[in-house]
């Protein structure tokens, strides 16, 4: 490539005990996108934050064109050209547009603010760049797609040369996550260098001309696109080689949980639209889509915390009313909440109530807690799902977000249920965890659980699902055979889009 | 009922309306400006009382009112600088340091008065601001009296209010007190100092709620008594939120207020005797209560509003 535009040279950065970056260096030419690649925790974004100025860093350096960049100052690398995509938008919902575009780009001491001038350039550069947008329209009424253009096109705004986006895929469907990358080789080609940071490898192999791999706050590859595989990069980022778990075929057995036309209305909206489903022994059902389609109430009203306007459910063929917490528990259906640190655990109590808490009559004796029961009971469960990292009597927020989850599955898991609703199973785990809980998800099933599987990761549930259905704006798509379908199909149907699907 | 019209058709009501409004308008400016950078400022009600104090102190010792208003706007600014120390750099409930502050201001308003100024049983008064004569306009049937017989300051805050309304929704500071009320995160992503936009906010708004008391001593009545507040300070607070943030509907709520104190007053008078007074004290607030819960519920409240920034955490 051409010339070295930005240049991070001996970076790191401790908090506490931890050290978060650790000597890295890294270079960035004009028109070039690199992939920062790592785990949770690997220190990819607090590389970038302290590129960007939200951090100081405890030495090393940033040079952008051979000037160095003053740290700890967001305005200073605003000015040198480097623009920042964040995770959670850095976006005011209340405001305009044009507003969030604006805000800072002008001397905060004039009289008037130039809103035509500022108008115009904006449209300039949404059709440059083919990111459409409303300036006028209120920004918490877009779309997560539409708020993350904005984000994008507020950095082109600020002059950017050097364009960071921080796992910009996670919030997008498949259709506007190809799009994005779309438009970002379309801006690389323009000029502009890019840095996205990313876990997910297909993205990564698919869009970067350079991967550079961090793990444990080191830099311990960097790999031209054509000279590395996925397999190579997967184990480089993990420290090991990692096989996630496979499915094989198996017969399913006899309708375990059927669902006709339930409705949930809450809050004056349907957030469930006569949803339709049956549920197999011995099956994983998919049901696919991008977050806030649905997928909290279905599993609310199968888990027992919310109770269906309308609609049928049958459970082990006999028709139930509105399900509570405790016959849910009893009736053998195990439950792994889509928030495991507000719903799955309380942070602040020790593993072994985090344990028995859904079952805590068996553990009762004349009233008082059975704790030594409780606490084999704990101990069973740390054994037997490889809980790292605790004891029965520490507290459960000191466990990392994979073996907290490993303590909710194996709560679940270890007393065999005939049902299992697991709900983003995966969200936010790093490969290792990913893997581990693959495998116990699947392990249940060829033991003849039926497990519904609520996922907005496409890997996730062609990995996993016999069968899938997607799930958009309440509604449930008619089932498909995961053997016959193709990821293409999938994301359209993510996207709402299922006439052509066929039903099995 | 003939007698409710000429009430309503009084220039005496109407110009009550606006001496009324005053205090609130400006109070209510200032913690709209505080709340818009997402600070809730409670001590209101306690710098309206030092402001009221300081201010008409300055004048008693020889001083001339516009610097009266001065020194109480100074006292103000002072105990804005408290609040955001508390605040804004320490991170603190607001609640509770605005709690404090109105329940400090107040006390030491209090204190300070009876430490400089002799016990006598009226209390002391001093030359307040006189209707200001508007050439032309003051002579006019009915709009002169109802509309034109107003003090200096009054006319000020008016003015100040459509100030305010420029600068928030018009001007690049705005914009960045906007967006810092909002989000303070994205704010600083663009370059802005949230600490230093809300130190702004509060320091400024603090200064003009205590002008907003000095008015009371300087200019609608000419002494000082320590409860003479009143609870206005609370009133202004409910009005940002009948105003939704909106410096000119601040502006349209204070005069609705300020329409029902004189209307009751006037009433009381008409109808004595066949109803407790007290009952027509009570209804200003009554209809603030209607009137902020038929408009409140829509409002968008600034997101950040209430929640400490610190730099870092997400």
């Amino acid at each position: 490539m051409s010339e070295t535009l930005l240049e991070i040279a001996n970076v790191s950065k401790r908090f506490g005990a931890t050290l978060a970056n650790d000597d890295i260096s890294l270079s960035l030419a004009k028109g070039e996108i690199v992939a920062l690649l790592g785990e949770n925790g690997a220190g990819k974004t607090t590389l970038m934050n302290i590129l960007f100025g939200h951090y100081q860093p405890d030495s090393g350096h940033i040079r952008v064109m051979g000037k160095d960049l003053p740290p700890g100052r967001p305005l200073a690398a605003i000015r040198a050209g480097i623009g920042m995509v964040h995770q959670h938008f850095s976006l005011a919902p209340n405001l305009t547009v044009l507003e969030n575009v604006m805000t800072g780009t002008e001397s905060l001491w004039r009289p008037v603010s130039d809103a035509a001038t500022g108008r115009r350039r904006l449209m300039e550069l949404s059709r440059r760049f083919g990111l459409e947008t409303d300036p006028d329209a209120r920004l918490g009424d877009l779309s997560v797609g539409e708020q993350q253009r904005v984000e994008v096109l507020k950095s082109l705004y600020n002059h950017a040369r050097v364009l960071i986006l921080d796992e910009p895929t996670a919030v997008l469907t498949t259709i506007e996550a190809e799009h994005l990358f779309a438009t970002l080789r379309d801006m690389a080609r323009q000029g502009l260098s890019l840095i996205f940071i990313s876990h997910k490898l297909d993205e990564v192999m698919a869009t970067a001309d350079r991967i550079v791999v961090l793990r444990g706050g080191r830099k311990v590859a960097e790999r031209l696109r054509g000279g590395t595989t996925k397999a190579e990069l997967a184990e480089l980022m993990v420290g090991r080689a990692v096989h996630r778990p496979e499915r094989k075929m198996s017969p399913p057995g006899e309708v375990v949980l059927e669902a006709r036309g339930v409705t949930l209305r809450r809050g004056g909206v349907d957030r469930l639209k006569a949803v339709d489903f049956d549920l197999h022994a011995g099956e994983v059902l998919g049901i696919i889509g991008v977050a806030g389609n649905g997928q909290t109430s279905l599993s609310a009203v199968l888990s027992g915390t919310a109770r269906r306007t309308t609609g049928e459910l049958r459970l082990f063929g006999a028709a139930v009313g509105d399900l509570s917490v405790p016959e849910v528990v009893d009736a053998g259906i195990g439950r792994i909440p889509e928030d495991r640190n507000h719903e799955g655990v309380i942070g602040e109590m020790p593993l072994w109530e985090n344990a028995v808490l859904e079952r805590l009559s068996r553990f009762s004796r004349g009233g008082l807690v059975d704790r030594r029961a409780a606490i084999a009971f704990a101990q069973r469960i740390i054994d037997g799902f490889d809980v790292r990292g605790g004891t029965p009597l520490s507290r459960t927020r000191l466990l990392s977000g994979g073996n907290i989850q490993k303590l909710i599955l194996g709560r679940n898991l270890i007393e065999h249920p005939r049902i299992l609703i697991a709900a983003q199973p995966a969200r936010g785990l790093d490969e290792g965890a990913v893997a581990a809980v693959h495998g116990r998800i699947l392990a249940a099933r060829n033991a003849g659980a039926a497990v519904l599987l609520i996922s907005e990761d496409l890997d996730e549930v062609m990995a996993l699902a016999d069968r899938i259905q997607a799930i958009v704006g309440g509604r449930l798509s008619p089932p498909v055979a995961r053997e016959t379908t193709e990821r293409g199909q999938l994301g359209l149907m993510m996207a709402g889009e299922w006439e052509g699907a066929h039903a099995v | 009922m003939m007698d409710l019209l000429d009430v309503l058709f009084s220039a005496g009501l109407w110009a009550a309306v606006l001496r009324i409004a005053t205090p609130l308008i400006l109070g209510t400016l200032g913690e709209l400006l505080c709340e818009r950078a997402g600070i809730l400022n409670l001590g209101i009600e306690g710098i309206m009382t030092f402001g009221a104090m300081i201010g008409w102190l300055a004048v008693y010792n020889g001083a001339d009112l516009w610097t009266g208003m001065l020194v109480a706007a100074l006292s103000g600014a002072a105990f804005g600088l408290l609040h955001s120390l508390l605040t804004v750099s320490f991170g603190l409930s607001q609640h509770v340091s605005g709690l404090g502050i109105t329940l400090f201001a107040s006390s030491l308003a209090y204190y300070l008065f009876r430490l400089l100024v002799p016990v006598v049983g009226i209390p002391p008064k001093i030359l307040s601001f006189q209707p200001l004569n508007v050439p032309g306009l003051s002579d006019l049937p009915f709009i002169g009296p109802a509309l034109f017989t107003q003090t200096a300051p009054t006319y000020v805050a008016m003015l100040l209010a459509v100030l305010m309304g420029w600068v928030i929704f018009r001007t690049p500071l705005g914009l960045a007190i906007r967006m810092t009320g909002e989000t303070p995160h994205a704010a600083e992503a663009q370059g802005i100092n949230p600490t230093a936009v809300r130190y702004g906010a509060v320091t400024v708004g603090s200064a003009l709620m205590a002008t907003g008391g000095a008015f009371l001593t300087l200019s609608a009545f000419d002494s000082f008594i320590p409860t003479m507040v009143q609870g206005r300070g609370w009133i202004c607070i409910a009005l940002v939120v009948f105003a939704t943030w909106r410096p000119g509907r601040a502006l349209i709520g204070a005069l609705l207020f300020a329409f029902f104190d004189a209307f009751q007053i006037r009433l009381q008078t008409m109808l004595t005797g066949a109803i407790p007074y007290q009952l027509f004290l009570m209804m200003p607030y009554v209809l603030s209560i209607a009137a902020l819960a038929a408009t409140a519920r829509r409002a968008r409240v600034p997101q950040a509003l209430m929640q400490p920034y610190r730099r870092g955490e997400r």
